[in-house]
């Protein structure tokens, strides 16, 4: 349910950059969002498309660059991929898991003009 | 309108202070024309594989570089900003004014029905002799349990999140800027009954603290990862019914583990009184190391 104020979040910020990098309207944005970043992706389509009617980023159309969660496993000391918080290992089975990447949420790049 | 951070945002409500939205992004979906054909195409047109994190520059930048060389003035920019960065610079704003205060401030998650209010009453009640304590309050609506916590004689504000489903950082500097908790004080931040999202929003405390009683599932903890892998502190509350409900305390500690290794559990129960007196020194304990050294404490 916090996609809508992630959102929000998403407008203000190309508000800002509208006015400091000198453009009148958002083609394309692009969000880098990670596998453990507690983000619903449809939610987050669906409420973009609300929330940035009428703003300079009426219309535009927003990709989704997924990125893979990582951590160290504290049982093989592997850095590992992983896809959700509760699974175990997938080298050793273990499951003391540092997270060490996955959890980004940021607008990477935008299509302006 | 707010002179502290311009703005007039959200549909939250803080006791005492009327906060009026005039955000112009609550109106948008109001002056929607129907005719606006998003012609969203999710296939992306190019290979996101990217564990590279620089596939888009084929596009180049500037105008020459445009889908539709000269019939477009398109260019690409970089900005690289989190999309949380907003909170997060409030959340380390209001972590900067608590700290130069000296007040130790936690965060209580759960769901609704955890027992939260209940717990922290019991806790104001026990505590307010030995420290000064205040307390912000969110829910959706109603400032029921402000009033609860009033009862006791502790000060408290309440803010309703309106459709919001969490407290975040901005709402929080508010009630701060109004509540103006004294030096050296416990602040209780009670969240708004929600194991999901306030797992996101940094508000500046010192520690989230969640809350799981034993009326709910062992498997919370891996139900909801994101809650329990930020918090410091798991309180399982209502131990007193352990006798009459089904719930594998030792496989929950085990399953909250795994989600956040090296987790400190304390098990309590708010009505009975069992555990609380652990959870009241780990209170002071991490109140005493946050503050070591600092002007405020005697």
């Amino acid at each position: 349910m916090h996609e809508m104020s992630l959102c929000e979040g998403i407008i203000q910020i190309l508000e800002e950059q509208a006015k400091t990098q000198n453009f009148q309207r958002v083609k394309t944005v692009w969000l880098e969002i990670g596998a453990l970043a507690g983000v619903e992706i449809s939610a987050l389509e669906f409420s973009y498309d609300v929330i940035s009617r009428g703003t300079i980023a009426d219309s535009s159309v927003l990709k989704i660059i997924h990125l893979a969660a990582t951590a160290e496993c504290a049982g093989c000391k592997q850095t590992v991929n992983i896809d959700q918080r509760y699974l175990p290992c997938p080298n050793c089975g273990d499951y003391q898991l540092q997270i060490t990447g996955g959890e980004q949420m940021r607008i990477k790049e935008l299509e302006v003009e | 309108m707010c002179t502290v951070c311009g703005c007039g945002e959200g549909e939250s409500r803080i006791e005492d202070e009327n906060l009026e939205h005039s955000h112009a992004h609550q109106q948008h979906a109001h002056s929607h024309n129907a005719n606006h054909d998003h012609n969203h195409d999710h296939d992306h047109d190019h290979d996101h594989n990217h564990d590279h994190s620089h596939g888009h520059h084929h596009y180049g930048h500037g105008a020459a570089g445009a889908h539709a060389p000269g019939l477009s003035q398109s260019r690409m920019v970089q900005i690289e900003q989190d999309i949380l960065g907003k909170n997060d610079q409030y959340a380390r704003h209001n972590r900067q004014h608590l700290s130069d205060l000296g007040i130790f401030t936690l965060n209580l998650v759960s769901s609704p029905g955890s027992g939260k209010t209940t717990l922290l009453t019991r806790t104001l009640n026990d505590l307010k002799s030995q420290l000064e304590l205040s307390v912000i309050e969110g829910d959706q609506e109603t400032s029921h349990d402000a009033q609860r916590i009033r009862q006791t004689g502790v000060k408290a504000i309440q803010i309703n999140t309106g459709k919001g489903c969490h407290l975040d950082a901005h709402q929080i500097g508010h009630a701060i800027d109004s509540l103006q908790p004294p030096k050296g004080s416990v602040l209780f931040i009670e969240n708004v009954g929600n194991l999901v999202c306030p797992a996101a929003f940094d508000l500046g405390e010192a520690h989230k603290v969640a809350i799981l009683s034993v009326t709910e599932g062992e498997d919370k903890p891996v139900k909801y990862p994101d809650m329990f892998a930020a918090a410091d502190l798991l309180l399982i509350n209502k131990i007193d019914l352990l006798p009459y409900v089904q719930f594998d305390v030792d496989q929950c500690i085990e399953y909250a583990r795994r989600i956040k290794p090296g987790l400190q559990v304390l098990q309590v129960s708010a009505t009975s009184g069992a555990g609380m007196d652990n959870w009241y020194d780990w209170i002071k304990a991490s109140r005493q190391a946050r503050l070591i050294g600092h002007p405020a404490i005697g």
